[in-house]
């Protein structure tokens, strides 16, 4: 029989040293506002953004508008027969912004960007330059980690609202079309529909899936042993372990969510 | 060995990774503006002795002391400020691959001085022409050749005006004529800037270049600990082994 001990072990090895690297990049970056200086590389953290917000916007865009199309599209379908398709704007409105939005994003950004990451530290690692700047006593965590960590975990909101707004574009575009629903009902419908619950709940997760995507691909990128094998390695376990997770507490959250408000 | 206030001290340092013991009770003193070399086979813990004075790695036993400090025992504050006085110069450079070669001079100084950027390009200039590589300010590490690297991680080891050089390595992979401009430049550093040196590597003809001390480490020890010359002439049966580089000795048979 299989025996789950040394797994749980492994799991939550992994599970400390990844929390433990976040203690130590603030305190890394603490120690460096003491000194009066900015807790991160400013142009470290643009260049950042711009990776990780900028550069995402196409594929978040195209993806949600294809996904808030398909899923206006095959709902409408199926409502159609009992007269109620004016029900596919709330759906795809409180789906995405609650949901879909904030999940597909997490999904895309975890492939896109924490791949990224983890094949760039890692590679870094693997040639000694992590260790270099530990040893000139400039802090790692806080010169590589940090920019990363705050990029992906600020912009991920942002991310959202655009996967949130294109699905919905791509949603009421095909509504227009199959079901006869005209853009502006299309839109007082989804936003009569939406409550506040349901923008916080996706807000709050999407800041959580950031910090996760981000947290999993710098902890995976450092801790790569064996060369350039090791960093294909660490890079395919970054997104597997990030997509899983992201899921993971997605279901968490939405099991909290429903107990403390839909009940 | 000078009986001056040591720089560094290492006291009956043990290290080992699970079951695989890497020092079994090093033993070292270095004095200020001294250049040990320490020589010993390829994976014999050389390199993670520099690495213990640097505090990357912490001994299972014993004392690892910088400037009468337990490096061991230092918060991450005071251990980043003792690495300040460090230079570590990498054997494969270990420069940033995605910052230029004025930028990767320039970092520590950026972050961890108050300097003005008109003062930083100064010092950048500086250190390089002190390696020769004036030129190469603007090019990328991935656009220079091995020995050029090589002078570049040198220089910015030095960029700090560190108390204390280490070197892994300095002049492997290299041709003949590279490896002597490097040992010159690690002679020169040293004398210009005053600097102590801690050189590790197995080539024989570098290691009677550059040093003013040499240390064997064999089986986890520090077996022999001489000035150049006396090491030459050593009768310790791994030593002239070592320095011969015979196969027939006590190395390959695994004993002493």
């Amino acid at each position: 029989m299989l025996n789950p001990l040394p797994y749980a072990r492994a799991l939550l090895q992994h599970l400390s040293s990844a929390v433990w690297l976040l203690i130590q990049t603030v305190q890394e970056m603490g120690d460096h506002a003491r000194r009066g200086r900015l807790p991160f590389r400013l142009a470290s953290f643009f260049e950042q953004t711009e990776r990780v917000g900028v550069g995402s916007i196409p594929l978040v865009a195209l993806v949600s508008f294809f996904i808030g199309l398909t899923m206006a599209l095959l709902t409408g379908y199926q409502l159609q027969p009992f007269g109620q398709e004016r029900l596919v704007p709330p759906l795809v409105a409180i789906g995405f912004t609650r949901e879909l939005g904030p999940l597909m994003t997490g999904i895309m950004l975890a492939a896109r960007i924490g791949a990224a990451f983890t094949a760039e530290l890692g590679t870094m690692t693997v040639a000694e330059e992590v260790e270099a700047l530990e040893a000139m006593g400039l802090g790692p965590l806080r010169y590589l980690v940090s920019p990363r960590l705050l990029a992906v975990f600020l912009l991920m909101p942002c991310l959202v609202v655009v996967s949130d707004l294109t699905a919905l574009v791509g949603a009421a575009a095909i509504s227009r079309w199959a079901f006869d629903i005209p853009w502006q009902s299309f839109g007082e419908s989804a936003l009569q529909s939406l409550l506040i619950r349901d923008i916080v709940a996706g807000v709050v997760k999407s800041f959580l899936f950031g910090l996760i995507i981000g947290l999993v691909a710098c902890y995976k990128g450092l801790t790569v042993r064996g060369g350039a094998a090791g960093v294909g390695h660490a890079t395919t376990e970054s997104v597997v372990v990030a997509i899983t997770t992201v899921i993971g507490f997605d279901t968490l959250c939405n099991v909290v969510l429903v107990a403390l408000f839909d009940k | 060995m000078s009986d001056a206030a040591p720089i560094i001290e290492l006291r009956d340092v043990h290290l080992a990774f699970g079951e695989k013991e890497i020092l079994t009770g090093v033993n070292l003193r270095l004095a200020a503006r001294e250049r040990l070399v320490v020589l010993g086979q390829s994976g014999s813990g050389k390199s993670t002795l520099l690495r213990l004075i640097l505090g990357i790695l912490k001994p299972s036993a014993g004392s690892v002391q910088f400037q009468g400090r337990e490096v061991a025992r230092m918060r991450r504050r005071p251990l980043n400020a003792m690495r300040q006085k460090l230079g570590m110069v990498y054997q494969y450079s270990a420069l940033i691959s995605s910052l230029s070669v004025r930028d990767n001079l320039a970092l520590p100084l950026e972050e961890l001085t108050d300097k003005t950027p008109a003062e930083i390009d100064a010092l950048v200039d500086e250190k390089l022409a002190l390696v020769g590589m004036a030129d190469a300010r603007d090019k990328m590490p991935a656009e220079l050749s091995g020995g050029m690297r090589k002078r570049i991680g040198l220089a910015r080891g030095i960029i700090m005006d560190p108390a204390l050089i280490l070197y892994d390595e300095p002049s492997a992979g290299l041709d003949p004529v590279i490896s002597s401009v490097i040992d010159q430049l690690i002679i020169e550093l040293s004398e210009k800037i005053g600097a102590t040196s801690v050189i590790v590597t197995h080539e024989m003809e570098s290691a009677f270049r550059i040093a003013t001390r040499i240390a064997m480490l064999y089986r986890g020890r520090i077996i022999a600990d001489s000035t150049p010359e006396e090491f030459k002439k050593s009768t310790d049966p791994v030593v002239a082994q070592f320095i011969s580089g015979n196969i027939d000795g006590p190395i390959l048979e695994g004993g002493r």
